[in-house]
């Protein structure tokens, strides 16, 4: 990061930015000297922006005409979906946003997996990127519970019973989340009040994410360091600026699909349905980016060995910087990771097929192994592969493959063919 | 001068209480807002039901609502009961009797929480392999006696504090 001293051209504003600094951090904000060789997996960060400002927007419009009460929240739903002008169009953004949140969310990780952004020196990136990752499933989870349909209901139930997996104080700890003796009103009330303040916690947390990000700056598809600032990089405006907006506005032209063409092909009929804690659905799924953990949960025939393992998948990544033992960043010239990084790809997609399945026989069979693979991969293959595998050269600096025609251009080329 | 071994001073006994009367005020503080979100008065007035089962037939059931919670109160048959009776412990996961199930005198009675022990569902009854009830959400397979028998439930469905009131009214809770 380059940290020219930036002095305002007006009075006015070097006046106000020698009191307070905004128009220093605006300067360094768009001339961030950007790797020039980024690719369009880098403009997931963008558009992850764009998908939580789109949550926290309609949430807000959401909450003026939401009411959350276990005997009110299902009609006042409908209340929106019918009454309200424009109710419709907005509960079905905030709705599917969750869903495209989370598509960009896997996307923008498994880019990290790929070029190994979670290494050295960005480890802490990584880790406040997770803390982000956890909080959106907790939002996620507790907004899907505030329609008081069947499913947010017996969801609800599932999930907060997994803590009754914990021994001795399980128990306490279900009925102190609940609020009562099930789930109900006190339940849906604290989940609404919870639900309203993570979007802030995660806004803060994206603060610091892109802070840690503006320490060593971005990591690039070639995975080396920045060698010359003149020659290796670009302004962050316009040069990033449009391409993000470029891929922006791609991203939106899927998510429009889902919010006009099939607004409701993501989510569960059943939740069409108001609460009922006397019957429980017959096929009880979560939303589909929990369904990979969903698999694992069910692929152990213990309880608390199956919410051990199911919390575990997840926590197993923040050590990940430590487990990857290579000192290669980008799978471009790791030629054995790159294959398992594409195995763990098809695993993870496995496990999520499954999890939407019923948990028995072939199901029950292909959720085990590939639980078992996931913890593989990060357990034993990450380590051993860094150590015996055998990279190739990578380029001596990120100009190097753009610009000259060294052997090492053919490979970025090939790179960026596959992207 | 300063002497080279450390000594306790004024200012370490200051330090000292000072964090300790600290930290126990945090606590103090803190204990509230978390324990307002434990059960409050109204959930806990609804802690007792009376159930009429005067108009319950052998081998049927009806599901009351008791705490949120579903409640089964099954009026089992003579076979029902043999059955129930006729396995041995150590086939089960949970041993328990089905005499320790029932009130003494009144075995073919059988009350208990609809709530399966692996993660809060309601079981189906007359599902399963076992005739009892099964689980639709994990697979868990219950018997004639509410005992988990197959599936990741690790205990039986719990049996409720009850009595009878007189010979068609019970009270749970």
């Amino acid at each position: 990061m380059s940290e020219q001293e930036y002095v305002p051209k007006s009075k006015a504003g070097k006046w106000f930015n020698d009191r307070l600094p905004l128009l220093s951090l605006a300067s360094h904000l768009t001339d961030y000297p950007t790797p020039k060789n980024l690719n369009y997996w880098w403009t997931f960060g963008g558009i992850l922006t764009f998908c939580l400002l789109t949550q926290i927007i309609t949430g807000i419009v959401l909450a003026m005409h939401y009411v959350a009460h276990a005997d009110l929240a299902f009609a006042s739903v409908e209340h929106i979906m019918r009454d309200v002008n424009y109710g419709w169009l907005i509960r079905y953004i905030h709705s599917n946003g969750a869903s495209m949140f989370f598509l960009a969310v896997y996307i923008h990780i498994f880019r990290s997996l790929f070029y190994g952004s979670y290494k050295s020196p960005r480890e802490i990136i990584w880790i406040i990127g997770l803390m982000i990752y956890l909080l959106m499933m907790a939002a996620a989870f507790m907004g899907y519970v505030l329609p008081w349909g069947q499913m947010s209901f017996w969801g609800a139930t599932v999930i907060t019973n997994l803590f009754s997996a914990i021994p001795l104080i399980g128990d306490s700890i279900t009925t102190w989340l609940w609020g009562a003796y099930s789930v109900d009103n006190p339940t849906l009330t604290r989940f609404f009040s919870l639900h309203y303040l993570i979007p802030f916690l995660i806004l803060g947390l994206v603060v610091l994410h892109i802070w840690a990000l503006h320490v060593p700056g971005n990591n690039n598809p070639v995975g080396i360091d920045i060698k010359k600032p003149s020659k290796d990089t670009v302004p962050f405006h316009p040069y990033i600026t449009i391409k993000d907006a470029f891929a922006l506005l791609l991203f939106m032209i899927i998510f429009a699909g889902f919010v006009f063409f099939a607004p409701n092909v993501l989510g569960h009929s059943d939740n069409y349905i108001q609460a009922n804690p006397m019957v429980t659905p017959a096929h009880i799924v979560p939303e589909w980016y929990l369904l990979p953990f969903y698999a694992i949960l069910r692929s152990v025939p213990d309880k608390l060995g199956g919410v051990i393992l199911m919390f575990g998948a997840i926590f197993i990544l923040f050590v990940l910087p430590w487990l990857d033992t290579s000192k290669v960043r980008s799978a471009v010239f790791r030629p054995i990771y790159r294959q398992f990084f594409w195995i763990l790809v098809i695993d993870v997609l496995v496990l999520g097929y499954v999890g939407a399945m019923p948990a028995e026989g072939i199901y029950l069979v292909l959720a085990r192994v590939g639980t078992i693979y996931y913890f593989l991969h990060f357990i034993v293959v990450l380590p051993v592969v860094g150590y015996l595998e055998k990279t190739e050269p990578v380029p001596l600096s990120i100009s190097d493959p753009v610009l000259s025609g060294s052997a090492d251009y053919s490979m970025a080329k090939k790179d960026n063919e596959k992207i | 001068m300063n002497k080279p071994e450390k000594k306790t001073t004024r200012r370490d006994f200051l330090f000292t209480t000072s964090y300790t009367v600290g930290a126990v005020g945090l606590g103090a503080v803190i204990w509230p807002l978390i324990d307002q979100m434990n059960p409050d008065k109204a959930q806990k007035a609804l802690a007792t039901t009376e159930v009429d089962i005067s108009q319950i037939e052998p081998g049927k059931s009806i599901t009351v609502l008791w705490r949120g919670k579903p409640v089964f109160l099954k009026r089992r048959t003579q076979e029902e009961i043999l059955e129930a009776r006729s396995v041995s412990l150590e086939e089960l996961p949970h041993p328990e009797k089905d005499e320790e199930r029932v009130k003494n005198g009144k075995d073919e009675w059988l009350v208990m929480l609809g709530v399966c022990t692996h993660l809060g569902c309601v079981p189906l009854s007359n599902k399963g392999d076992y005739k009892g009830w099964f689980c639709p959400c994990h697979g868990s397979h219950y018997d004639l006696s509410g005992r988990i028998r197959k599936g990741p439930a690790p205990k039986n469905m719990e049996i409720p504090k009850y009595e009878f009131v007189d010979a068609n009214t019970i009270k749970i809770g």
